[in-house]
């Protein structure tokens, strides 16, 4: 029998440990302990975090499927529903990232055909240290690599994403990954095991040794020195085989074989299987011995916890089980009948004809216990000051501009981006760097947007503002392609939450997303918590990833992130309200965080973001563009680059030296926004939106005029700078 | 004009490649299974772009060995318009229809850009709605795709102007030699292309150029 020390090592507490006692009654044996222990893992059962996302809003009048399901989705008419995800595959990013990242898409991707929808898009959310550091290069070359690999031979397009530098991922990379898929509303299928007497099959590949332990012994703790050794808890992935699995898995849903269907990802068949039983509260009853191995010998535990890729569980009536079994021999993937759905509410695991395990599927999905977080906000600052890599004397406003564009923060992300492909499945009307946002077309006319952001920097000055901050950045982006927010999925990759700290973080940006949420009407359908992201080192900067969907109702009528006609005017819109504390001009210059940022007006940034989504879907305007990192005058070069036209602006007068990089360089995210269009049609904006006018496109430079200072570059300096991340690829 | 787009396992373009073949007037388009030998009666083969078989081994080495490959073949014998799309142009160079190889990019890495396209010969029954010297602006996405022919074949392949398509000026994403992009038989009735027209065929996704690609193949079937 296990001991409690066994228990211990496969991460449980002692009291857990007691608990598991006993809920059965009797001494735990090592199949069940090792079930347990996954199913009680913190990835698993979001002890830590479930009390805490329970407060965030899931309502919406547009909401076809919320959380609880492998992905949520959006009615997007017509009978049309959008599904998507974010996930983190952090830690195991960190140990191979090239692994790691690849089955994060591939996990995603099983996530979104498990509810019966087809993928047509992923896009990612990377975290690494430095890229003046061996290591961040290393993790930042193989997890692009790792992904692209994945979606692009799965036929997905990788439409858009984001990455930041900063040294507190250094040794923990964080690597999102986000999917989207179209379905008939009416098409969708539950995981909700059903019909006693079913039989449950497994299909895809076959089971192996790989990946055993990894959401309990890599995602449930913090990194350590001796990650090398886990890496064979990695899970190895195998894009081809997943492709067969997803046309194999829509072909059976066409045909309506299906009772239920679900993917097996972190814990394996554990997990898939009490997930089913729960959710149809019933029984099942599976036969380790039935299931089809990569190698001889495997224990059933082994079985039970194998986290081996490219597998789903279906349940399908006795009488249609042939017919399933015909439609994964076509597509040359693999399927057996391995258990039956029972009225026991037990899982029993046999090896043969021998019970090698039996666990009431409640106590396995309900009776972890939930922690409550003990939160205390830190005594003093939690992160170091960054390393100043602008010298002390630049000040002169073409310089910073030019070293703000160069930073690994806001250079082009072309070199990352071309690795992916972002335009099979005909459907990408934007494409990265054409737009805020990405833009899919949909089957009548319309189209979505989706946007992937958080800034875990601000988060870290100030969690609940930087929280609130993320959202609203996504929904900047939303409304510069025209586009009306229909949902949200985010994930939270924090620290160890048992750090009151931590616990702090995690809390308050979990106010700040529900009441962004709230105030934007936007529901959350579903997410991802990713903890202990800490090493040696300390722990990550607090990082809440958020997704967004958003439609708008003409697809040739998305909106552009780049000047595009030489002679239009060009505008600032919205409350825009410059800081330069926590901005990436104070990186730059190695300033401390600062302890808080600037309150929000969420409704007034709201109403500016509807005037800009109105404007745009009514093609008054050539191109919208948000100001994020590096302020006002980047997000003009940047307009300027992707349209490949200059610019030349007269700010009028400043007062003092300080307040012009204020103004030229300070952050205000979500709240200001770019645009160019005639002078009618922004004069027409400018009674919706406070807008300033102050420009003409034009010219193969960008001309700005502010008080006596004058700050010229032409397009070629622009791009050179632009183009500094083509050095980490060479 | 009716077209036929194999589908192999792992084939991740040819969904695409039937609305593009669809949006000719009067020509319609149906998927071919790869395990079934029968083309059906379609008037030409389309092999797609995507990763058949994984790529495993070699991309298209597999491939060329499916039971729908030896019809598709045997077609190409008898002067049936065959045209390969990326992993279907590295399909047709393994199967021996083409002349040739694709090797990795220079760079080593998947590289997806638009990029354009001179049109170096405006022929029957590919290129022949285009006009020769005419830049069509088309993506590649590719990791494999750097067109090699040793040096005799392609002294030839330039003497007889076998070369339909090449990167324009600078814009060759993979070092191909010559700055091939697309080539066809000594018979004319095969072509392969490493960009993919079938992604060039909505100005809503940006270009309409790959479209005359497949406007020209119905044109020559009448």
């Amino acid at each position: 029998m296990p001991t409690v020390d066994q228990a211990v090592a496969l991460g449980l507490t002692e009291a857990e440990f007691e608990l598991i006692r006993e809920e059965l009654g009797r001494e735990p044996n090592e199949v069940e302990l090792a079930v347990f222990s996954l199913m009680w893992s913190e990835h698993c059962a979001y002890k830590h975090s479930k009390k805490l996302l329970r407060t965030l809003p899931t309502e919406g009048p547009r909401l076809a499927l919320g959380p609880g399901e492998n992905a949520g989705a959006v009615d997007v008419g017509d009978g049309w529903v959008v599904a998507f995800k974010v996930e983190s595959h952090n830690h195991p990013s960190a140990v191979e990232p090239f692994q790691g990242a690849a089955t994060g898409v591939g996990g995603i991707l099983r996530d979104i055909f498990a509810i019966g929808a087809r993928p047509i898009a992923v896009l990612d959310s990377l975290r690494f240290g430095e890229p003046d550091s061996a290591r961040s290069r290393y993790l930042l070359d193989h997890a692009v690599a790792g992904i692209g690999h994945y979606g692009n031979s799965i036929g997905v397009p990788t439409i858009g994403g984001e990455v930041y530098f900063e040294g507190p991922y250094e040794q923990n990379c964080l690597v999102n990954a986000m999917a989207l898929g179209l379905a008939r509303g009416d098409a969708l299928i539950r995981s909700a095991a059903a019909g006693v007497g079913n039989a449950l099959v497994l299909f895809g590949a076959s089971t192996g040794r790989d990946g055993i332990g990894g959401a309990s012994v890599l995602a449930s703790a913090e990194l350590g020195e001796a990650d090398a050794d886990k890496r064979p808890t990695v899970q190895v992935g195998d894009p081809f085989a997943e492709k067969k699995l997803l046309e194999c898995s829509l072909e059976l849903l066409e045909r309506g074989l299906l009772v239920a269907l679900q993917d097996l990802g972190a814990a394996g068949l554990s997990s898939s299987s009490a997930e089913m039983a729960s959710k149809g509260e019933v029984g099942l009853d599976i036969d380790v011995a039935r299931v089809p191995l990569r190698e001889p010998g495997m224990e059933p535990w082994e079985i039970m916890l194998s986290e081996s890729q490219e597998r789903m569980l279906c349940v399908v009536e006795p009488s249609r089980v042939e017919e399933v079994l015909a439609v994964c021999a076509k597509w040359e993937v693999g399927g057996t009948a391995i258990g039956t759905v029972t009225d026991t509410r037990h899982l029993r695991v046999f090896d043969g004809d021998e019970l090698v395990g039996d666990m009431l599927v409640p106590a396995l999905v309900d009776d972890c216990p939930l922690y409550d977080l003990a939160p205390e906000p830190p005594a003093g600052p939690l992160y170091p000051a960054p390393p100043r890599v602008l010298a002390a004397g630049v000040r002169n406003s073409r310089e910073v501009l030019l070293a703000l564009l160069a930073s690994p923060n806001i250079a082009s992300r072309r070199p990352l981006f071309e690795q992916y492909d972002s335009v099979v499945q005909s459907r990408t009307v934007r494409r990265p760097e054409q737009a805020d946002a990405a833009v899919l077309a949909l089957p009548g006319g319309g189209a979505i947007a989706v946007s992937i952001d958080g800034s875990g920097r601000r988060v870290a000055c100030d969690p609940y503002t930087g929280a609130v901050e993320a959202v609203l950045e996504c929904t900047a982006n939303l409304a510069c392609a025209g586009a009306e927010p229909l949902g949200l999925t985010n994930c939270l990759n924090f620290g160890n939450p048992s750090k009151p700290h931590i616990a702090w973080q995690l809390t308050e940006a979990i106010r700040g997303l529900a009441d962004a949420c709230r105030a934007l009407d936007v529901p959350v359908v579903g997410g991802n918590v990713s903890l202990y992201n800490e090493s040696a080192d300390g722990p990550i900067y607090p990082t809440p990833v958020v997704g967004m969907v958003g439609e708008l109702p003409d697809a040739a009528r998305a909106g552009r992130s780049g000047f595009t006609r030489a002679g239009d005017a060009v505008g600032f819109a919205g409350p825009f309200r410059p800081r330069l504390p926590g901005s990436e001009l104070a990186k730059l210059r190695g300033e401390a965080l600062p302890d808080g940022l600037e309150e929000i007006d969420v409704a007034a940034l709201r109403a500016a973001q509807e005037a800009i989504r109105d404007a745009v879907r009514a093609g008054e305007l050539s191109s919208a563009h948000d100001v994020a990192e590096g302020g006002f005058l980047v997000a003009v070069a940047e307009s300027c680059l992707a349209g490949g036209v200059g610019a030349t602006l007269d700010l009028g007068p400043v007062r003092s030296d300080d307040d012009l990089d204020r103004i030229l360089f300070g952050e205000s995210p979500g709240a200001g926004f770019v645009v160019s269009g005639s002078e009618e049609a922004l004069r027409r904006l400018g009674e919706n939106v406070a807008l300033d006018l102050f420009g003409t496109v034009g010219g193969d430079a960008l001309d700005a005029t502010c008080g006596d200072v004058r700050v010229t570059a032409s397009l070629a300096e622009l791009r050179a700078s632009h183009a500094a991340l083509e050095q980490l690829f060479p | 004009m009716r077209f036929g787009v194999v589908r192999f396992p792992g084939s991740c373009d040819e969904v695409d490649a039937v609305l593009a073949c669809e949006r000719v007037p009067g020509a319609s388009a149906q998927l071919l299974w790869h395990g079934d030998p029968d083309l059906h009666g379609v008037d030409a083969v389309v092999l797609p772009g995507g990763f058949s078989y994984g790529d495993y081994l070699r991309a298209g080495a597999i491939a060329r060995f499916s039971p729908v490959m030896e019809s598709v073949v045997a077609f190409s014998r008898a002067g049936g318009l065959v045209l390969g799309i990326c992993n279907g142009f590295q399909v047709l160079c393994e199967a021996g229809l083409l002349p040739g190889a694709l090797l990795p990019n220079v760079e080593r890495r998947f590289i997806c850009r638009q990029v354009n396209l001179e049109v170096a010969q405006a022929t029957m029954p590919f290129t022949a709605d285009c006009s020769a010297g005419e830049l069509l602006s088309i993506p590649v996405k590719h990791t494999t795709g750097r067109y090699y022919a040793p040096p005799e074949v392609l002294d030839g392949l330039e003497t007889h102007g076998h070369i339909l398509l090449r990167y324009a000026a600078d814009g060759n994403p993979n070092g191909s030699t010559n700055d091939i992009a697309g080539v066809r038989n000594e018979a004319g009735n095969v072509f392969g292309l490493m960009p993919h027209p079938e992604h060039a065929v909505d100005p809503l996704t940006g270009s309409v150029d790959g479209l005359k690609i497949f406007s020209s193949m119905a044109h020559a079937h009448g």
